[in-house]
């Protein structure tokens, strides 16, 4: 299965939760926010909401800017 | 001098800074402290994936003093905009945005039609929206019109420095306004600050202006001080403006040297 991150192209071996893949990618929770296929998640559905192939995943934080 | 309310937040600072392009994070963390901001604007954009720091700009940016800020810099069309601020809110916990959709990039002038759009389905989702507009009195009226907690409209291009362009647009937008008029992009220098709040503006917002000086701290000081006597100056009542001189000093009991 395939999901695109952050326009990056993963390849999963094994089904996944938003949790998992978090954890995959050595991501805290706090101060980031995820949308998936361009709906946003909330943080409380992440251990249910289970990734489809080509599901595309944006991950962001807050950063500097004006 | 009275307090800047936006929704149900009330600042004592009128000056808004933005955290970008500042050389690094404590020389931005100290401008902050020395300019007395109570808020401060973020960008959101997608976490680097091979960043192994961990270092990260809200470790910088103490949330008890300075509230956030969330910009929709970079994005072009309503939908990016709305998805950004929601994005925006997941990870902050914040309901306050700074709307920003861009028509041009080289101008950086918003899109007038899509900011429209984005900031009526913003409003609806419950979003306190501070729009980033050009200094246009008609439009500025209809964001007021359809709810948003304030009006942006920018001096100059976003760090342009240029100034406040057209303060005669900035006046009728304030004669006109029923909420917060702040000023943003474009500002350059202490004097475009305390122009704009001579105005009568209720706030400023600047980055380019404190974090590009060549001594940010410095201009940091300079911009709170600017900020300060320039709505002072607007409370205090100015005098008007004439084409002759008004003497100020009497007209009586002058002397005059005998002609030998």
């Amino acid at each position: 299965m395939t999901v695109t991150v952050n326009g990056v192209i993963h390849n999963l071996n094994r089904e996944m939760s938003l949790t998992d893949l978090l954890q995959e990618l050595s991501l805290p929770p706090e101060g980031i926010a995820l949308a998936v296929n361009a709906t946003v998640i909330p943080r409380k559905n992440h251990p249910q909401t289970i990734l489809n192939d080509g599901d595309v995943i944006e991950i962001i934080r807050a950063v500097a800017g004006g | 001098m009275g307090a800047l309310k936006i929704g149900d937040k009330i600042f004592n600072s009128r000056l808004i800074l933005g955290t970008g392009k500042y050389p690094n994070f404590e020389v931005m963390r100290e401008s902050f402290e020395v300019s007395g901001t109570e808020m401060v604007t973020v960008a959101i954009r997608r976490v680097d994936l091979n960043d192994t720091t961990g270092q990260s700009l809200l470790d910088y940016i103490d949330r008890e003093k300075y509230a956030l800020l969330p910009n929709t810099a970079g994005c072009y069309t309503a939908k990016d905009a709305v998805l950004t601020c929601e994005l925006a809110r997941e990870a902050l916990g914040t309901e306050i945005v700074k709307l920003e959709v861009i028509g041009d990039e080289k101008t950086l002038f918003p899109d007038n039609e899509a900011t429209l759009e984005a900031a009526r389905i913003l409003i609806k989702k419950g979003f306190t929206v501070l729009p980033y507009i050009i200094d246009d009195p008609i439009i500025c009226k209809k964001l007021e019109d359809m709810g948003c907690a304030a009006v942006m409209p920018l001096a100059a291009p976003i760090g342009s420095g240029l100034g406040i362009r057209n303060p005669y647009n900035i006046a009728i937008i304030i004669e006109n306004s029923n909420i917060p008029v702040i000023v943003d992009a474009g500002v350059g220098t202490a004097s475009d600050a305390a122009l704009a709040m001579e105005l009568g503006c209720d706030g400023i917002l600047m980055n380019t202006a404190v974090a590009g000086a060549q001594n940010p701290v410095m201009m940091a000081n300079a911009m709170r001080q600017g900020v300060e006597a320039g709505r002072l100056a607007y409370e205090a009542g100015r005098i008007p403006m004439k084409l002759y001189a008004s003497a100020s000093s009497p007209m009586t009991g002058i002397i005059h040297s005998s002609v030998s």
